[in-house]
């Protein structure tokens, strides 16, 4: 198991190789002058020079390469070209809002979906089972604001049971904490609830035919065992993709939310960038996303290796 | 009909008592009736073999029995079924879990699905005594491995902790045994348990449920296709067919003296294990196929180490001349299969030669082997999954000479011709596989193997995967086109039954190489190598001369189970 850990972190590594490449590329290969295109047109020769002496740019390209990477290994992420806070600095300040969020909805969808989803298939074409189904229609296709200003309009401005937008740290106290994220988690569960429910039924469904389910209804167990220590284990691995890939998706940011209850995420922090040609966040956060991925799908990996003894490493 | 008139038996408690039993189809059993009026005795002690073909509705008897019927779509709408004097059809959920592994217990067909993967087999044994007892954990595990023991499996406590995978199908059946027996159930149902085991091993698992019986006096409802089993196992037979009872009586009476012409077909079906006289050789047959000292390797890349290499053929030399038929016969993993893939080249052998009517063809690339294939066609196991289920009969067979440039009309006549020749109305060509039993989706297959004008027929367990009655046709219908054609026919099987009657030479194969070879009638009749002889010993019912309805002389003519 040790020996499949390391071989799989030291694959990981020309993964990552490539996708740095691919980032420092994306600037050098962008026509035109680097510089010119990330001091924008109003610029003057000194501020160019300036850019140009700051990225490196006079040098040969390998050597930008492998200095660029020095420096990223160093924790080294480059300044933000707009408002000159290193960028590091700027993503540690937004990564605890959407960290938060993403742990906090694949816990409740974790909690809700998979009970759902088994339940479904237990009772498979009868009306649970459809309820069930229609209520994952209706989680996805209800976007996601939609369900945000309703519930901000219902809980927060009617009912006044929460406040209307805003993030508060963790290490400021757990109720405010809970108080400002419960609405938002809510309103990204539903269509991460829909997906989850609906991969745990379809898993389930293959499962309950197999002869081992059969075998332990032989031996007299109830049917609460026969579902959970039998059959969720076995059509656990297709579930357990859907979450790790649904969590990767949320820690990269969910713009629409963090706009909707005004969090200072990620996902704003990306948009913006991109909005402002801010080139050396912009290269932090594909760095951040890629490396969430290949994270997440080691994690993905090792679960299957765990839950099935039958997958060797 | 006569019952067995032992007084030790016949006196014993009844276990299982099912009166009149009706089945039907649908959530409220209202649609067609899968059983109808069935009544069995089972007495404590006492082995009661439950035979016949497929849809007879044996398995659905005993799955009533555990009250295991799919909700959805069968229920028992009327009849008792008593066990140990109680009503299981009138019992709650809840009462059916508390007998279930309590009093009554049972054991599948495929031990290879039968276990939870991700659970090793201790727990799931331990599963039974956690759900039914109030033992300590010491308790419960010093009883399973003494259980383990029972069933004769080696070291107990590295099989305790070991995942199912990690076990042979022998001995998963093994462990579905000890889980079904651990708590002593006074009625064991075994639903076809060593259908899916070699011979060996299937003799090995009849002997252990034996000899279990005997310790526990266990009552045991034995559910099987398989006359040489029943042969083997059983105290008193009930046939069924079509949901409904034949005939049922003590084994012997039953086996020799049937009473309804339903058995007597069942038992003229089953081939004999003594192999049928030679045919003579009219004039001389060419060689149209060898294979020379053929070998295929399969090696496992490693990333650490030395890579693991797999002999799944090694050495192995068979001739085969126009119009004979040669059976290679062997166990699961003796390579008879990879040797029959590698002579029709769906995969490529690593060593050794494969002449085709005259033409070294194992070292031709694809390209180059295109115009040879149409020489040598093969007919799958399972006619159930070798027909592509959404093209027509007809464009399955025709498909094979169109690519070789015939045109669609000719082809398409040729394929009715086809079909009339395996016994299929020639009407079959526009409809499609589901429309079929299989049996007759085995004659499509046939006749798309024969489209191309073969010399050579590969049957690859081509009759396995069906009911004897059904395989009995099969096989007269490759005899005769064989008489017609003049085809050679490599014939694959496991069954020793079959190979008697069929083959003209035999090669007998282990661990990926040919242990025995020679005429069918020296082979199988006079075995020389003691891998032969083990696997003819294991054989089941070589007691009894089935189609002549007589106990063979000179054997263990009385059942074993007494």
């Amino acid at each position: 198991m040790l020996g499949y850990l390391i071989r799989r972190i030291l694959a990981a590594i020309p993964v990552m190789g490539v996708v740095a490449l691919f980032v420092f590329l994306l600037l050098r290969l962008t026509p035109g002058d680097p510089a010119a295109i990330i001091a924008g047109d109003n610029a003057t020769p000194e501020q160019l020079d300036r850019i140009r002496t700051q990225l490196g740019l006079n040098e040969p390209l390998y050597t930008q390469f492998f200095s660029w990477v020095w420096r990223l290994l160093h924790g080294d992420f480059g300044t933000s070209l707009i408002s000159n806070v290193p960028v590091l600095q700027m993503v540690n300040q937004r990564i605890e809002p959407s960290l938060s969020i993403a742990l906090c909805v694949m816990l409740v969808s974790i909690l809700v979906a998979i009970p759902l989803g088994v339940i479904a298939a237990w009772k498979h074409g009868t009306w649970i089972d459809r309820f069930v189904m229609a209520l994952s229609v209706l989680g996805f296709s209800v976007p996601v604001f939609v369900i945000g200003y309703v519930l901000v309009q219902v809980f927060a401005i009617e009912l006044r049971w929460f406040p209307v937008q805003g993030f508060r740290s963790i290490s400021r106290g757990f109720g405010p904490f809970v108080e400002r994220i419960t609405l938002p988690t809510i309103a990204l569960s539903f269509v991460y609830v829909a997906l989850i429910a609906r991969m745990t039924r379809a898993a389930m469904l293959g499962v309950l035919g197999e002869d081992y389910v059969r075998t332990a209804r032989a031996k007299g167990i109830n049917e609460g065992g026969v579902l959970f220590r039998h059959a969720l284990r076995n059509a656990a691995v297709p579930v357990i993709t859907v979450i790790g890939t649904g969590f990767a998706l949320l820690i990269s940011g969910v713009v629409v939310t963090e706009s909707v209850f005004n969090l200072p995420g990620i996902g704003r922090l990306t948009v913006d960038a991109v909005l402002a040609r801010d080139f050396p966040v912009i290269q932090a956060m594909i760095l951040l996303t890629s490396g969430v991925y290949v994270g997440v799908n080691l994690l993905i990996d090792l679960a299957y290796a765990l839950l099935d003894p039958r997958i060797r490493y | 009909m006569s019952e067995l008139v032992n007084p030790t038996v016949n006196t014993r408690p009844i276990a299982l008592e099912i009166e009149n039993l009706v089945v039907g189809v649908g959530k409220t059993g209202a649609g067609k009736k899968i059983i109808d009026g069935i009544s069995l005795q089972v007495r404590e002690g006492e082995t009661l073999c439950v035979v016949g073909e497929s849809g007879s509705g044996k398995s659905v008897t005993s799955l009533s029995t555990m009250g295991l019927l799919p909700r959805d779509s069968l229920k028992a709408i009327g009849g008792s079924i008593k066990l140990v004097g109680e009503d299981v059809l009138q019992a709650t959920d809840r009462r059916l879990r508390e007998l279930r592994a309590t009093t009554m217990a049972m054991i599948f067909q495929e031990p290879m699905t039968a276990l939870n993967p991700v659970v090793t087999v201790g727990k799931q044994i331990d599963e039974v005594l956690r759900t039914h007892t109030n033992l300590g954990a010491g308790a419960r595990r010093a009883k399973i491995l003494d259980m383990m023991e029972q069933v004769h499996l080696p070291d107990v406590k590295r099989i305790f902790a070991s995942y199912p995978h990690r076990l042979s199908g022998g001995q998963r059946q093994r462990i579905m045994i000890a889980m079904a027996l651990v708590l002593e159930p006074k009625l064991l149902i075994a639903d076809e348990p060593t259908t899916a085991l070699d011979v060996t091993t299937q003799a090995q698992i009849l002997k252990l449920i034996r000899e279990l019986q005997k310790d526990h006096g266990t009552a045991v409802l034995f559910i099987t296709h398989d006359m040489g089993v029943v042969a083997d196992i059983a105290d008193r037979v009930a046939v069924m067919r079509h949901g409904r009872l034949v005939e049922t009586g003590a084994l012997k009476d039953v086996l020799s003296a049937p009473t309804q012409d339903y058995t007597r077909n069942l038992l003229s079906s089953v081939p004999s294990l003594i192999p049928r006289a030679a045919r003579e050789e009219v004039g001389f047959n060419p060689v149209v196929l060898e294979a020379n000292e053929l070998g295929k390797v399969y090696r496992e890349r490693s990333m650490f180490g030395k890579p693991r290499e797999v002999h799944a053929a090694q050495d192995v030399t068979l001739t085969l001349r126009k119009g004979r038929t040669l059976g290679i016969v062997g166990e699961s993993g003796s390579g008879k299969s990879t040797v029959a893939r590698c002579i029709v080249r769906l995969i490529d052998p690593t060593s050794g030669g494969i002449r085709l009517a005259g033409r070294e063809i194992s070292d031709l690339s694809r390209h180059a082997l295109q115009p040879h294939r149409k020489k040598i066609q093969i007919v799958f196991q399972d006619p159930y999954r070798s027909l592509n289920p959404r093209i027509t009969i007809g464009e399955s067979i025709c498909e094979g000479p169109i690519n070789f440039g015939t045109k669609h009309s000719v082809a398409m006549a040729r394929a009715r011709e086809l079909l009339e020749l395996v016994g299929l109305p020639p009407d079959a060509v526009s409809r499609y596989p589901h429309q079929f039993s299989g049996g007759q989706r085995q004659r499509i297959a046939i006749a798309r193997a024969l489209a191309l004008d073969p010399e050579v027929l590969v049957a690859d367990e081509a009759v396995s995967a069906l009911d004897v009655s059904v395989q009995a046709q099969v096989l007269r219908l490759l005899d005769d086109i064989q008489t017609r054609l003049g085809i050679a026919i490599l014939f694959i099987t496991h069954d020793l039954r079959v190979a008697a009657q069929i083959c003209d030479d035999v090669a007998v194969m282990q661990h990926g190489r040919v242990v025995e070879q020679g005429p069918a009638a020296e082979v199988l009749a006079n075995p020389q190598q003691p891998y032969t002889r083990q696997l003819l010993d294991a054989a089941p019912g070589r007691g009894w001369d089935f189609s002549n309805f007589r106990a063979v002389d000179g054997s263990a003519a009385v059942p074993a189970a007494v």
